[in-house]
């Protein structure tokens, strides 16, 4: 419904080509969309341009410190972090999806769906809970206290395996989402296919399904490398030093702007590259699904294999998502009183009201961002697309920092020159569509990579049989990709609420007065050691999040 | 004249300005420790209080960014290392008050009057009473001595209030020996750094390590839920110079839209009414010396406080800092 609000000009666009030459006139109509993209990349370009403006001399006393006792350990703490949790969502995510996509075991039907609701569960939250279980001072431990003469053997949640652990179960579904999709559209296929050349189920698996689902795998798992790279509150569970906690530390203990913000540029770079590398290995290959057939029967697990397939499912969600569910439930109960007001029900309206805002807008311009690539398909599109969703791996802060920074500076130029400098303090700072835009740097990656997979399973000849009918332009968007992309569209706003939702340090920094939500309310308490207090507003979020997970789960299973 | 009105209407408008009297506070203090106290001020002046609540850090580049136009009249924030930083970004205007002069001691505020302390708390010694007696400890010297080789338990360097310490450390006892001290407490950790000092509490009450250091009112809102909880508190430093204290504090912003108002919400906060509910509501010591603490507080006993001024933590942070990340203090 809003698109067709928002495109009003598509029918009105001449057919390309009608007056002048078709290579100048192809040529010169594709500017339009150039600038458009490189416009849309601005969102986020402008903050990380305010971020990464310092002064070109660094700091010599700061960087040798920095370089002398806190770099070296810092990148191989930030290196073991991402390869770990990608490893650990890989072998947790994948795994998962190609066992509900393609077998039959007890509880399948239920775990497809609920082995996503961890997407509703705050990384952060997911740490203080699992720390609060595991630790020491924890149930588990003083349970177990009793009965042994000391607890040197118990493995110690604080440390780098827990870290691992705990980002690995908060950001597996991701992957696991993507994943599930690409098998169940094509892996029951690609195993008849193996069969037809003589191999196992497995063989079938590494060489045929694998491979096939590669981009959608890689689409998750590069939103998991991204948000693992500007995780702050996680990490700071843990007190694990990463390259974040490096810029933080750099800007807030040690008070020098400019080694934070070269700190952030090197990692602005680090990403670039990342995503470049990424771009790079998919090469030239072209993915799309070779037309719908009915579902292929599942393969049964039986006996000890089937009972094997559901107790690891069973273990993921329990780790992921109940135990921590019930210990937050705890919390809450011993201090549910003094908690539950109508304040409370505040935070959750504006939570929820400025999510579903902020999932739209990023719904709309990843769309257009998607469309764009696909349409003009050069280098200039598809950097733009790149950079645009580079916001996706900025920590929170620095982003936020970066949105405020040239939103003040815009009021200070209108307010100068109106002339009503001591009358109005604010034009656009401190309004919802500020906090939106730094929403739309933020979280363009997560509805672009949704868009992007569903756009890639469109065939070319899809486009071709549209131009035949004299299909182009805008039109073809809004007639021919709009009805075959309302999946994808569907999963990006979903994705992207979900996200919003779970969002701090923007919320913080760009929510205007009285605009607490649920996060800012976690914020506060967690800020102060509050965790009992902290319990509820965390439960909340991720009762807010589950209808959309569960939706999305369900609108994904399509086989 | 005409126009700037109207165009003045339609940015009040769009930025939710409102016509009576408001007074406008940044506070990187936690919302609600803060918002019940502002309320009995809304209540009995009729001027109404917006909070923006946020961490410190990101609300100094707030008032940086909006400049002259910030709509900040107050910023509040716990920690005299924040306090001295936020001054010295030029964020605060000095004020003549002489209510603030005599409810606040001159330790506990700027030497220049930019921000003034509002409530006080003492980071000190904590120990398991099952396992401790208090006559083992003395000062945070003390607990550097290899007699408490994985027995420590600390908060993370990170937390501010550690480099405070650390940095009035550094102010009395120089680089060197502080350096030598911070080494110990590393080398006698029984357990990784806490991420908060309540988690670190109940390690001790738990019997995961023996002592630790951390701020006193945490202990005493973790006395409120778990009154057997078996840790003792032990003021540091009595037999030398006292146990170190920081403030939360406040400050009339540079560009106060409102400064007239914004020392007037401070000379109330610094009040006896206004101090007595920072003594319940947190369970800190009053800033202002003719406010008695809370009878829990009270009962604690009567440190001999560090009378360096507080504002010596905030020039000393980056050094802290860089010392504790030599040492290998995370």
């Amino acid at each position: 419904m809003q698109l067709e609000k928002s495109l009003p000009s598509a029918e009105r666009s001449p057919p390309p080509g009608a007056a002048m030459p078709a290579g100048i006139s192809r040529r010169l109509a594709s500017w339009p969309g150039r600038l458009l993209a490189l416009a849309i990349s601005l969102f986020t370009v402008v903050p990380l341009a305010v971020v990464m403006t310092s002064s070109l001399s660094p700091d010599p006393a700061i960087w040798q410190h920095l370089l002398e006792f806190a770099l070296p350990e810092l990148l191989r703490n930030t290196l073991v972090m991402l390869l770990g949790v990608s490893a650990g969502v890989l072998l947790i995510g994948v795994s998962l999806a190609w066992l509900v996509a393609v077998y039959q075991f007890p509880g399948r039907r239920f775990f497809s769906w609920a082995l996503m609701l961890p997407l509703a569960m705050p990384a952060y939250v997911l740490a203080f809970a699992q720390v609060g279980i595991f630790e020491f001072t924890g149930p588990l431990q003083s349970l177990l206290r009793p009965h042994f003469d000391n607890m040197r053997w118990f493995p110690e949640i604080r440390s780098t395996w827990g870290l691992l652990l705990v980002m690995s179960l908060a950001f597996y579904p991701y992957v696991y989402l993507l994943a599930r999709n690409a098998f169940a559209t094509m892996g029951r296929r690609a195993l008849e296919v193996g069969q037809s050349l003589g191999l196992s189920p497995r063989q079938g698996f590494w060489r045929i399904a694998l491979p096939m689902a590669r981009p959608w795998i890689m689409g998750g798992l590069l939103l998991v490398v991204m948000e693992s790279l500007a995780d702050f509150g996680t990490v700071a569970v843990f007190n694990y030093d990463t390259f974040t906690t490096a810029i933080y530390k750099a800007w807030f203990a040690l008070f020098s702007l400019d080694t934070a913000k070269q700190l952030a540029s090197l990692l602005v770079v680090m990403v670039l590259v990342l995503l470049l590398l990424e771009q790079y290995s998919r090469g030239r290959r072209a993915y799309s699904q070779a037309g719908r057939t009915a579902p292929l029967p599942r393969l049964t697990l039986t006996g000890w294999r089937g009972w094997a397939a559901c107790a690891a499912a069973s273990l993921v969600l329990l780790l992921a998502f109940v135990l921590p569910l019930l210990q937050l439930g705890y919390w809450a109960s011993r201090d549910f009183a003094n908690q539950f007001s109508a304040d409370f029900l505040g935070y959750a309206w504006r939570s929820v009201l400025l999510s579903l805002l902020a999932a739209v807008l990023v719904t709309l311009i990843a769309l257009v961002l998607a469309y764009l690539v696909r349409r003009d398909g050069g280098a200039v599109v598809k950097l733009a697309a790149r950079v645009a969703t580079i916001g996706y791996a900025i920590p929170g802060t620095v982003l936020a920092v970066g949105v405020f920074v040239p939103v003040a500076w815009l009021d200070n130029q209108i307010i100068a020159l109106l002339g009503l400098g001591g009358e109005v303090t604010a034009v656009f700072k401190g309004t919802l569509l500020a906090m939106l835009l730094a929403f739309v740097a933020r979280f363009l990656a997560v509805g672009h990579s949704a868009v992007d997979a569903a756009m890639n399973r469109i065939t070319r000849s899809h486009d071709e049989a549209a131009r035949n009918l004299g299909v182009a332009g805008w039109a073809l968007l809004y007639r021919v990709y709009l009805p075959l992309l309302s999946g994808g569209l569907f999963t990006a706003v979903l994705m992207v609420f979900v996200d919003v939702m779970k969002e701090m340090p923007i919320t913080l920094m760009t929510r205007p007065f009285g605009w607490d939500t649920l996060s800012v309310r976690v914020y506060n308490m967690t800020s102060e050691g509050m965790w009992d207090q902290a319990a509820l507003p965390a439960i909340a979020i991720v009762l807010a999040g589950l209808l959309p997970t569960i939706l999305l789960s369900r609108q994904q299973d399509v086989a | 004249m005409n126009k700037k009105i109207a165009l003045m209407a339609v940015l009040a408008a769009l930025s939710g300005v409102a016509a009576a009297e408001e007074i406008t506070v940044y506070t990187a203090r936690a919302e609600q420790l803060i918002k019940p106290i502002l309320g009995v001020f809304e209540q009995e002046t009729g001027i109404k209080v917006n909070v923006v609540s946020g961490s410190e850090g990101p609300l100094m580049e707030r008032l940086k960014a909006e400049g002259s136009n910030t709509p900040a009249d107050i910023f509040m924030t716990v920690d005299a290392g924040n306090l001295w930083q936020a001054n010295n970004l030029g964020l605060f205007q000095p004020v003549k008050s002489a209510a603030l002069a005599a409810n606040v001691p001159v330790h506990l505020r700027d030497p220049g009057n930019n921000w003034f302390g509002l409530s006080v708390r003492a980071r000190t010694i904590f120990y398991n009473k099952l396992t401790v007696k208090p006559e083992q400890l003395s000062s945070y010297e003390d607990l550097a001595s290899p007699k408490w080789k994985g027995k420590l338990c600390l908060r993370t360097s990170k937390k501010v209030y550690n480099q405070s310490l650390v940095g009035t450390m550094i102010g009395s006892y120089g680089p060197v020996k502080t350096e030598r001290i911070v080494k110990g407490w590393v080398d006698n950790l029984a357990a990784p750094v806490f991420a908060d000092d309540t988690k670190m509490l109940e390690a001790i009450g738990a019997g995961q390590c023996d002592v630790g250091i951390a701020n006193t009112y945490y202990y005493g809102r973790l006395l409120k839920t778990q009154p057997n909880l078996p840790v003792g508190l032990f003021w540091a430093n009595q037999k030398l110079d006292g146990v170190h204290v920081n403030v939360s504090g406040a400050g009339v912003t540079k560009h106060a839209k409102n400064a007239k108002g914004a020392v007037k919400l401070l000379e109330w906060l610094s009040a006896e009414k206004a101090q007595k509910l920072f003594a319940d509501i947190d369970m800190e010591f009053p800033a202002n010396p003719k406010v008695a603490p809370n009878p829990v507080v009270t009962s604690w006993g009567k440190p001999k406080q560090d009378l360096i001024n507080v504002s010596e933590a905030g020039s000393k942070q980056a050094q802290a800092v860089m010392l504790m990340d030599r040492v290998g203090y995370k």
